[in-house]
């Protein structure tokens, strides 16, 4: 039997179905493992309420999970701590950044300057608030004159 | 009423608002004006739906009569749905889903910061994580508000008269009855009333700088919360619920 420690890093592993580049723990999906008599139990928190990955991440848990010998595993969806893009680490964010989305500022900054992620100016404006996924707003940088998504700040 | 009963029907009351409202949003895929619009409108419906997933879950848990969400969005008749009468009204044109946004969007905006202070740990964690998708559906809303209603003359015109036609559907969010006022007691519910002159004000302030005139004050018409609605949602539950009545606990 796997130690929770064990579990953990495993799931770690896991990467976002939406963002491949970032795992479900450096986005802040994955909250906690707690040993039971019969396996495990995941406890996952949704970035937005309707985020449809979360199936998938479920699915995907289970999977690795089952697959490293652990029988029973029960995965439980929490909405307490609300998620927030704070939760994003430095080098999460630049991932996000190297791999063309902006990365969110902090949500308590009071300036909003958007950096491009091509061309790194902060010359840029916004589209829409809502983009491809919930969790990102559209811009276009006016000196490259690419449009780039940005992680807006949840 | 048992309390049990209670924060049922409080539950489903919440989850319906945001079944229905979301699943009229969803309509406007691959309609809407320009590409930009069809991915935000969406977008708001997926919060919503999202919501009235984990709202109808907790509500059918209360229950406890072994019902699922999906049991209760698509196994109950027009009656038995408690939303209000404001989120069934069509998507008419763009101006009209725009109204309809900002007078729903204003109100849940000061009922979720109330309800993240509730005494039912679900409902208030809920509030708490829905509160933060709301101000960007606000702001999407009261965005159109000013650029239709201080646009073009044909822009002016729809928006005055999609926020007049909406307005008679407004006062029934801040009804309350038997359900509310036990649940206020215990610190559960929120007393809607209270949020009237502070949505009023954040409605009148929107709609006055986007030009438009305040609607006059009428008759409001209300029915939605106790199972009485408009002949809207029955179009809506025949799509909504067609497949899994025409072929039962069809699975993908």
């Amino acid at each position: 039997m796997l130690t929770k420690e064990q579990i953990y890093t495993l799931l770690s592993g896991i990467p976002d179905p939406e963002i491949p580049v970032i795992t479900i723990e450096e986005l802040g999906i994955l909250r906690g493992v707690k040993l039971t008599e019969a396996g495990c139990e995941v406890t996952i928190t949704p970035t937005y309420t309707g985020c449809p990955a979360m199936g998938m991440i479920e699915d995907q848990i289970k999977e690795i999970l089952h697959a490293n010998g652990v029988g029973l595993v029960d995965v439980k969806m929490t909405y307490s701590p609300a998620w927030t893009t704070d939760w994003l680490s430095p080098e999460a964010k630049l991932k996000l950044k190297h791999y063309g989305i902006s990365p969110p500022l902090s949500s308590i900054d009071t300036v909003s300057f958007i950096q491009c992620p091509n061309c790194n100016s902060f010359n840029t404006e916004i589209i829409s608030n809502f983009g491809s996924t919930a969790c990102k707003g559209l811009y276009r940088c006016n000196d490259c004159k690419e449009p780039f998504d940005y992680f807006k700040v949840l | 009423m048992t309390k049990q009963e209670t924060l049922f029907k409080y539950t489903l009351r919440l989850g319906d608002n945001s079944l229905i409202l979301g699943h009229r949003l969803s309509e406007w895929s691959s309609y809407a004006p320009i590409l930009e619009e069809d991915l935000a409108l969406t977008n708001i419906a997926l919060d919503l739906i999202g919501r009235a997933q984990a709202l109808l879950k907790y509500a059918a848990e209360i229950e406890g009569k072994g019902r699922t969400e999906d049991d209760l969005v698509f196994k109950r008749a027009e009656r038995q749905f408690l939303n209000v009468l404001l989120l069934e009204q069509p998507n008419g044109d763009f101006a009209m889903t725009i109204a309809r946004q900002i007078f729903n969007s204003a109100f849940e905006l000061l009922l979720f910061e109330e309800l993240s202070k509730s005494r039912d740990e679900m409902l208030a964690a809920l509030a708490t994580k829905c509160l933060k998708e709301v101000k960007y559906h606000w702001r999407h809303a009261y965005d159109w508000l000013q650029r239709l209603g201080d646009g073009t003359e044909e822009s002016h015109e729809r928006m005055q008269k999609a926020v007049d036609d909406l307005w008679m559907f407004t006062g029934e969010l801040f009804e309350i009855d038997e359900v509310e006022t036990i649940l206020i007691n215990e610190g559960i519910a929120i007393d809607t009333r209270l949020l009237h002159d502070k949505w009023l004000s954040k409605i009148s302030d929107a709609i006055r700088s986007a030009t438009l005139t305040h609607p006059a004050e009428g008759y409001m018409q209300t029915g939605g919360r106790i199972g009485i609605h408009t002949e809207n949602l029955g179009f809506i539950l025949a799509e909504m619920q067609y497949l899994p009545r025409a072929y039962p606990d069809a699975k993908w």
